[in-house]
């Protein structure tokens, strides 16, 4: 035998590499599921022994953390709960409109030279760690808004949200919420951006050949067609202002009540910060407990994203 | 009269006082200053924003700059005692940190973005429109909403149920920041897949090339610099989480070089310490040289380091999508 009769070299056919390439996509495609579902089931079966151990230790633990306030985990996770959503909240009523205008600012007032470099920095912004948020509050915002927070309390203290006096240092839910406020606003200035300017220009010329002002042509063209767009950023800005640590933990003076009482200190601790701040001093069950609050936490941002996100499907379809 | 109605009757037009819709000044100038007082708030808007912003980057940098020398960034904190300067002439530094970041979030690239850039290949050229690639490309924009402490409590769980409590190394921190990262690396490489223009694909398997090298071969080269510019993006936004580093690789003050054991520190986390210790130690008897004020010097410069380092990642994301991206349009 020579090699003649064979051919010198097989045909690549590249089918074996095919297949593994195509089962290789398709499992970090549904690996994504598989992570998904960890996360969940890592955190549940941490946190298992609030569920199935001894129920004795858990209250005794969760009444270490409070100080003998409460043994109940939900009369400890409530609190924190409403503590996480009054300031995500907050901040969301703080930064929708600054962002919405700021939105419209690039995408229907600004030259387009103006309006490219306003986007760089909006992206710039969003890009900034939350942790460096956190020292500029802590260090300049909290001395800064005090006097602002102070006139607050003094001529509109009958509203019971500024009900005085105000602490200081402004170490509260109302400075935290400023914070976080100006975290959230590049998330929504981008997406209702992109929204904007996407309005149909054939709808905008309309409204200006019926004779609108500017203004008249946004509410009747461009802020319709965005609607959907904006509420799915908004939800998003949530999300993430739910989901905050290091701005919270650095800033916020903590207390676990149900107060409302936005300027004064040690009323609400949000569940992110609440983990970072007890998680190096807890033994295995405590952790068991912040992991525990840590689930709870997990379920509502997802809630909350999935809600965007189906906005925005039903919009586009 | 009645033969005038009937006249009109006949012409079928409705008799309409047009005079009776003629605006009135008063209501145009109404509408007129509503207009300007909307242009005045909406870009009153804008200078409330930039006030914050500005002042970010501003007290970062002027804070920054009173620490940030050559010795800050040479030297790790062993050794450091209160305020007192260390016998090479500084106060500490972030050695250390910076090590700790690029080996934390190299850990993290290395498992997020093969991981990333295959789940998009699934979703854009494998699983197109099916009602499971729905399912996963919907899931990945929850996922990129996950709170960060969450995914640092993930990682914390699966490492002490699968290799025993108490372990804190710098990988753990990696798979923390991998689950913060990958949607966004699935996210934009979607997108990027999604711009390949179909004539490419159908010319090349026209061309008998199996499918994996069209993909390999064309496809993913045509998006490189936006797959590049995308996963620049991610990095620079995960290599500025604290919250799951502090639970999962800790803080430690000498240098750990090695990912897989012990602690390590990053500078998000050296700059939320500094933070919390507030004041060093300074005896009355200390010399001028022993400063109360470090730890916060010490945030500040390590802050600004964090900054550069974001900001100039977000930089050449932008740079390479920009220089090197493929024109596809004819």
């Amino acid at each position: 035998m020579t090699s003649q009769d064979k051919p010198v070299v097989e045909p690549v056919t590249g089918k074996t590499a095919d297949k593994v390439f195509k089962g290789v996509a398709y499992a970090c495609g549904i690996l994504i599921l598989v992570v998904l579902a960890a996360v969940f089931l890592f955190l549940f079966f941490r946190a298992w022994p609030l569920i199935g151990g001894d129920q004795k230790a858990n209250s005794e633990t969760v009444a270490n953390f409070t100080g003998g306030a409460t043994s109940n985990f939900w009369g400890y996770v409530l609190p924190l709960l409403f503590g996480t959503v009054l300031v995500s909240v907050l901040a969301l009523i703080i930064a929708f409109f600054v962002a919405i205008g700021i939105a419209l600012f690039i995408s229907h007032y600004a030259s387009k030279k103006v309006a490219t470099g306003l986007s760089y920095v909006v992206d710039l912004l969003a890009a900034i760690p939350s942790v460096i948020y956190g020292l500029w509050g802590g260090l300049i915002l909290v001395p800064a808004i005090y006097p602002f927070w102070n006139w607050v309390a003094t001529y509109l203290g009958w509203i019971p949200l500024f009900q005085g006096p105000a602490a200081n240092p402004q170490r509260t839910i109302g400075t935290v919420a400023v914070v976080l406020a100006v975290m959230i606003l590049p998330i929504i200035t981008s997406m209702s951006r992109d929204i904007f300017l996407q309005t149909p220009t054939l709808q905008q010329e309309a409204a200006y050949g019926l004779g609108a002002t500017k203004w008249e042509m946004i509410k009747l063209a461009v802020i319709p067609f965005g609607k959907s767009g904006i509420v799915s950023a908004s939800m998003l800005a949530l999300g993430r202002a739910l989901g905050e640590t290091m701005a919270v933990l650095m800033i916020l003076s903590p207390g676990l009540t149900y107060s409302i009482k936005l300027l004064q200190a040690s009323q609400n601790q949000t569940i992110a910060a609440n983990i970072a701040a007890q998680y190096p001093e807890a033994n295995d069950l405590g952790v068991s407990v912040l992991i525990g609050t840590g689930l709870i936490l997990f379920l509502i941002t997802f809630v909350v994203n999935y809600a965007a996100r189906k906005i925005t499907e039903k919009a586009s379809a | 009269m009645a033969e005038e109605t009937k006249q009109k009757n006949l012409d079928g037009a409705p008799v309409i006082d047009f005079d009776k819709f003629a605006p009135k000044t008063s209501y145009s100038n109404y509408r007129k200053y509503k207009d300007y007082f909307m242009t005045g708030l909406i870009v009153l808007a804008f200078v409330i924003a930039c006030i914050p912003l500005v002042s970010v980057l501003w007290t970062t940098i002027v804070n920054g700059l009173k620490r940030l020398n050559l010795n800050f960034l040479s030297f790790n904190m062993t050794g450091v005692v209160g305020g007192n300067p260390t016998p090479s002439g500084g106060y500490g530094g972030v050695l250390h940190a910076i090590i700790g970041t690029l080996e934390i979030t190299g850990g993290a690239m290395v498992i997020s973005i093969p991981i990333g850039i295959m789940c998009a290949v699934y979703l854009v050229e494998y699983a197109k429109g099916s009602k499971l690639a729905m399912t996963v490309s919907m899931l990945v924009d929850v996922m990129s909403g996950i709170p960060s402490i969450v995914a640092g409590l993930f990682a914390f769980s699966m490492f002490t149920i699968v290799f025993g409590p108490g372990t804190i190394n710098g990988f753990e921190g990696s798979v923390a920041l991998s689950l913060l990262m990958l949607p966004t690396v699935v996210k934009s490489c979607e997108e990027m897949l999604k711009i390949v223009p179909n004539d490419l694909r159908e010319a090349s398997l026209a061309l008998g090339v199996t499918k994996q090298r069209t993909i390999t071969k064309i496809v993913l080269r045509t998006a490189l610099p936006g797959i590049v510019s995308g996963c620049i993006l991610a990095i620079a936004r995960v290599i500025g989480e604290t919250a799951p580093l502090l639970m999962t690789a800790g803080y430690i003050s000498s240098t750990n070089v090695n990912l897989f054991s012990g602690q390590m520190t990053t500078l998000p986390v050296y700059v939320y310490q500094e933070y919390s210790k507030l004041h060093a130690n300074c005896p009355a008897a200390a010399t001028s040289a022993c400063v109360a004020d470090i730890p916060m010097e010490r945030s500040w410069a390590a802050a600004l380091v964090l900054i550069v380092i974001v900001l100039l990642l977000n930089l050449i994301g932008r740079l390479v999508a920009k220089v090197f991206a493929v024109k596809t349009e004819r």
